[in-house]
């Protein structure tokens, strides 16, 4: 954990510099900054720390089974993870659900390790200081994808569905303030604050982002899954949270992986 | 019957059609709403009933924020009507309250606490005080706004209003309505009035 906690700071001086001389320049220069920024957060990213502690997690006998996930099925055969997040989500015959990297863990947690679904839900989104063990396992899956092509179908009428329904709930406009996905991730060029907004329904900003996440954040020292930046964005959009796993949120995962398709997958990443 | 329990009404009929539908089409707001009823949970001052659609968040969902003239004109008067301006007719505060106001995004999700840190989060989509160099791009540029727009009463009128309930003026804008939503006070829209219409504000400087 020291470790992880000193490169955090080290991003997060990193950070703060190059913002701070961002302001002072052209914007050329600016873009060199923060490219030079992105290499360097890159470079001393601890993600591959989340990445080993994943693997040793996977492997693992746990659970009222005593059971590793070593037999769990990500959708490539039991036990394969090589390629499998660059698939998900798909649809998984044994649930008859179409399911994201998340929800088929918890799947194989349940099945084969034995846990309850309360249990092995019961803290899914960690902190600084205690990563989840779904943020290790996530990380490690996502990992065995690195260099691979997004390939996510849309061939079976659940995956064609889900897709669908992930396109209808990215133009829902509702909550306290009126907001969709749309309403940040829909025109290009936004951002909020300094924040630069991928438009998500693009093909173009769907294969930047989603092919970055789970990613570190250097601003609070966590790795994240797309599961928790669902919810966070849903947060701000002044919604009631998504439960985890649901198939609202597999439908988002779906619709952005699916623009993505194409592109090589190369995170887990790193962020501001 | 009002038109939003006569659409909930017909969701119904919808949803079991859409079940029977063997082609796919994009599920319509009333099955979306369907979903999120099921696949949500209220936390904290984020209750369910968020995720029902108003007249407003209906039609700009269908129509991707390009209503019919015809039909956005109507809705925006419907918003207009319901606009509650100061009894005391003074729409302008104080600015430096209006500063905070406008550079915390903080209110209404399920972790914030109701009556708590809040405010207009006008920073995170418009630029305000030419000074403050961290701002976002979604709304257009409010800088030296007194100086483009006026600073008279009809100024702060519009302003109040526009700050108020967005929607009276341009039906699909992205920005919320303060006053409507019951997100902000009277106090709260008044000092944001102020806040972009005081010649001594730094919004004007």
């Amino acid at each position: 954990m020291f470790t992880i906690r000193g490169a955090a700071a080290l991003g997060a001086a990193v950070l703060a510099l190059s913002t701070a001389t961002a302001f002072a320049q052209s914007a050329s220069q600016e873009r060199q900054e923060i490219k030079k920024y992105q290499r360097m957060t890159a470079e001393n990213s601890p993600v591959d720390l989340w990445v080993l502690e994943g693997e040793d997690l996977w492997k693992k006998k746990r659970g009222p089974n005593d059971v590793s996930l070593e037999r769990c099925d990500l959708g490539m055969g039991p036990g394969v993870t090589k390629g499998a997040y660059a698939h998900l989500p798909r649809y998984f015959k044994d649930t008859d659900r179409v399911q994201d990297l998340e929800s088929r863990l918890v799947t194989c947690m349940t099945t084969l390790q034995g846990f309850t679904e309360k249990q092995a839900t019961k803290r899914v989104f960690g902190n600084a200081d205690k990563p989840s063990d779904m943020e290790y396992l996530a990380a490690y899956v996502a990992s065995r994808s690195r260099g691979i092509r997004m390939q996510v179908s849309t061939k079976n009428p659940k995956e064609k569905a889900s897709y669908e329904l992930g396109r209808a709930l990215f133009h829902y406009r509702a909550g306290t303030w009126d907001f969709s996905c749309a309403s940040c991730h829909g025109t290009p060029g936004k951002r909020i604050r300094m924040q630069s907004l991928p438009v998500l329904s693009s093909k173009k900003g769907a294969s930047g982002t989603y092919t970055t996440w789970p990613g570190y954040r250097v601003s609070n020292s966590q790795l994240k899954t797309m599961q928790w930046r669902i919810n966070d964005c849903f947060r701000q959009q002044r919604f009631p949270e998504p439960n985890y796993g649901s198939d609202a949120t597999v439908a988002l995962t779906m619709y952005m992986a699916v623009n993505a398709n194409g592109a090589i997958y190369r995170g887990p990443g790193t962020k501001r | 019957m009002n038109r939003k329990s006569i659409r909930l009404a017909l969701g119904g009929v919808a949803a079991a059609l859409f079940a029977a539908q063997l082609v796919h089409a994009d599920p319509t707001p009333l099955q979306v709403r369907e979903v999120l009823h099921r696949d949500f949970h209220a936390r904290g001052q984020a209750d369910m009933s968020r995720v029902d659609q108003d007249d407003v968040q209906w039609l700009c969902t269908v129509t991707h924020n390009h209503p019919s003239d015809k039909k956005a004109q109507e809705l925006e008067a419907e918003q207009l009507a319901m606009i509650k301006y100061p009894a005391d007719g003074k729409y302008i505060g104080n600015w430096k309250r209006g500063e905070k106001l406008a550079s915390t995004g903080k209110g209404m999700t399920w972790k914030d606490k109701p009556g708590g840190t809040h405010g207009g989060g006008c920073y995170n989509c418009h630029q305000l005080a030419p000074a403050q160099l961290s701002y976002g791009t979604i709304g257009p540029s409010l800088a030296h706004y007194a100086q483009k727009r006026g600073s008279g009463v009809d100024a702060q009128k519009y302003v109040y209003a526009k700050l108020y309930d967005s929607k009276a003026f341009k039906l699909c804008s992205e920005m919320p309505r303060f006053g409507t939503s019951g997100s902000l006070s009277e106090q709260d829209i008044k000092d944001l009035v102020a806040y972009l219409l005081d010649p001594t504000s730094p919004v004007n400087k």
